[in-house]
């Protein structure tokens, strides 16, 4: 195993996660916590398929819902248990990105707002009056699933670990250079003999699959839900503010944006409502204006100038 | 002299627009053959029909005696053929991870100890070498592409207009470490407009409007005055200084 993996793990994912499971002695906000989870593994698998091929997908909330339902409709159509639903719920998402996987033909904008296209689309499959008896359509889902969230935020912290490795290993390994010379120079890449259309895939399906996931335990977390709720645009942009506040293709920045962004937005919102938009406006302004790419490139520049 | 990379009647195009037209040309082991032609002749299309990265319509690539037609552009550099384009570098990556690139397919105990060489070879990319690409000036891009190109300890090094964006002090830089890889028993196959590299080349093909058109030596090039004047715009009593 690499040194890098093993001290980027040591640094960032083992505090996080030790400080993650002690949190809730220290904290009653079960809600909140599971939520900070929820969007640290949005956060970072975003950061897998942007921070390592480039492409950002405005429609990334597409495969939170596909979980969320395929956790949903596994626990209304089926007597699985939850944590095969769960699992379900990852497939569902891997499947819309194997669907969705010939929108890495575009490129930039274009691949952005397709992506949105898509999950709008899904949304409104799944809201299709027509499909009530299936999808509970505009009416949404009641699951009848036991409230566990000892077992819910467990689970979160280990999809969270899962993806959180699977960077680490991108940012020391072979497949991972050759996924970033692919995303910096897609040309000179191809010329090297790496394979830059599988290499994207590998990590759309796999940030697919963790927004999937974490979907199906949020929706385990709130299992009565309207499609708007788990296909709110929201999701997409809180994760791409995020990961572009503390950096892509980094392990540590995802973090740095979760715990910043949203904890500004949980205090200011609920103390300051008035100033909310006004100081998380400046905030993100100030980032784009002085680090481009995001709070974890100061020490990046730090060592590299020293 | 061995044959290493023969290519026969190759044709190649986009679209609907044919550039290559039955293109027949050989490298010989420890050879340095200069593909000279000007913008537009094909040049940069043949090079990449080389490397598998634009498929050939008729003819037939050979390297080492095996052909390698049909073949993907990673198992040509598996094979001994590495290439450097124009703009051959990654520049948001680090010189260290730019060279790691170019062994990406050899084992990592390899890729380490070439590395270790080329930074001797290249002492300034030594210095640099966290830091990103990006920040090299002109003639450290290409000596990194050079070391790159170099990492996969190719057969036959592929080149397509090392000169180019460089001022001539780095243009002689650039010939200088050339013929030290030359030196060392590599073989070149370098696609130029500019004659300096004439020095560097065993043989010399011209090639224009797709179809190559000369092949002898730089001397025989140069005692041609049509072929003078063509690419060293010199008429017959004016001489060439390389």
């Amino acid at each position: 195993m690499r040194k890098g993996f093993v001290r980027e793990t040591a640094l960032v994912l083992l505090p996080l996660v030790v400080v993650l499971a002690v949190m809730p002695w220290l904290y009653n906000n079960q809600l909140l916590l599971l939520n900070i989870v929820v969007f640290l593994v949005l956060a970072q698998g975003l950061n897998l398929t942007y921070g390592f091929s480039g492409y950002l997908p405005f429609g990334y909330v597409g495969f939170f819902g596909a979980g969320a339902y395929g956790f949903a409709l596994t626990l209304m159509h089926t007597a699985a248990p939850p944590l095969l639903a769960v699992l379900v719920g990852g497939v569902a998402a891997l499947l819309a990105g194997l669907v969705l996987a010939p929108l890495l033909r575009l490129q930039g904008a274009y691949f952005g707002l397709a992506s949105l296209a898509a999950a709008e689309a899904l949304r409104h499959v799944i809201a299709n009056q027509d499909l009530s008896e299936i999808t509970g359509g505009p009416y949404g889902v009641r699951l009848d699933v036991p409230f566990r969230p000892v077992l819910t935020y467990g689970l979160a912290i280990g999809i969270l670990v899962l993806v959180m490795g699977l960077v680490a290993w991108l940012r020391q390994s072979r497949f991972g250079l050759r996924l970033r010379a692919a995303r910096d120079n897609p040309v000179s890449a191809a010329t090297a003999g790496i394979d830059v259309v599988h290499g994207r895939l590998v990590v759309w399906l796999a940030s697919a699959t963790a927004a999937g996931l974490i979907g199906a335990v949020y929706a385990w977390s709130a299992p009565t839900f309207f499609p708007e709720a788990v296909f709110d645009l929201s999701f997409s942009i809180f994760a791409i503010v995020f990961t572009l506040f503390g950096g892509a293709g980094t392990l540590v920045g995802p973090v740095i944006g979760v715990v910043v962004l949203y904890g500004a937005y949980n205090v200011i919102g609920v103390s300051a409502p008035k100033y909310f938009q006004l100081v998380y406006g400046l905030l993100i302004m100030a980032l784009v204006l002085f680090f481009p790419a995001g709070l974890a490139s100061l020490a990046v520049r730090r060592r590299r100038d020293g | 002299m061995t044959g290493l990379l023969r290519t026969e009647r190759l044709e190649a195009g986009y679209g609907t627009m044919q550039v290559l037209w039955g293109v027949d040309l050989n490298v010989s082991g420890n050879e340095t053959v200069v593909l000279l032609g000007s913008n537009g002749a094909g040049k940069t299309t043949f090079m990449k029909c080389l490397m598998g990265l634009l498929p050939s319509r008729a003819g037939t690539v050979t390297f080492r005696g095996e052909e390698i037609t049909g073949l993907t552009t990673r198992a040509r550099v598996e094979r001994g053929l590495s290439f450097m384009s124009e703009l051959g570098i990654f520049p948001d990556l680090s010189v260290a991870e730019n060279i790691d690139l170019g062994a990406l397919f050899r084992p990592r105990a390899d890729a380490k100890r070439r590395a270790a060489e080329l930074f001797e070879l290249f002492p300034v990319l030594k210095e640099k070498r966290r830091q990103a690409a990006g920040g090299l000036s002109g003639g450290q891009r290409k000596m990194l592409g050079i070391a790159k190109a170099l990492a996969a300890e190719p057969k036959l090094l592929v080149m397509d207009e090392p000169s180019a964006g460089l001022s001539p002090l780095f243009v002689a830089t650039v010939i200088r470490s050339l013929a030290e890889c030359r030196a060392g028993g590599l073989s070149l196959l370098i696609a130029e407009q500019n004659v300096k590299f004439l020095e560097l080349g065993d043989r010399v093909f011209t090639m224009e409007g797709g179809r190559v058109h000369f092949g002898g030596t730089p001397a025989e090039i140069q005692a041609d005055d049509g072929l003078r004047r063509a690419y060293f715009g010199l008429g017959q009593d004016d001489h060439v200084r390389a």
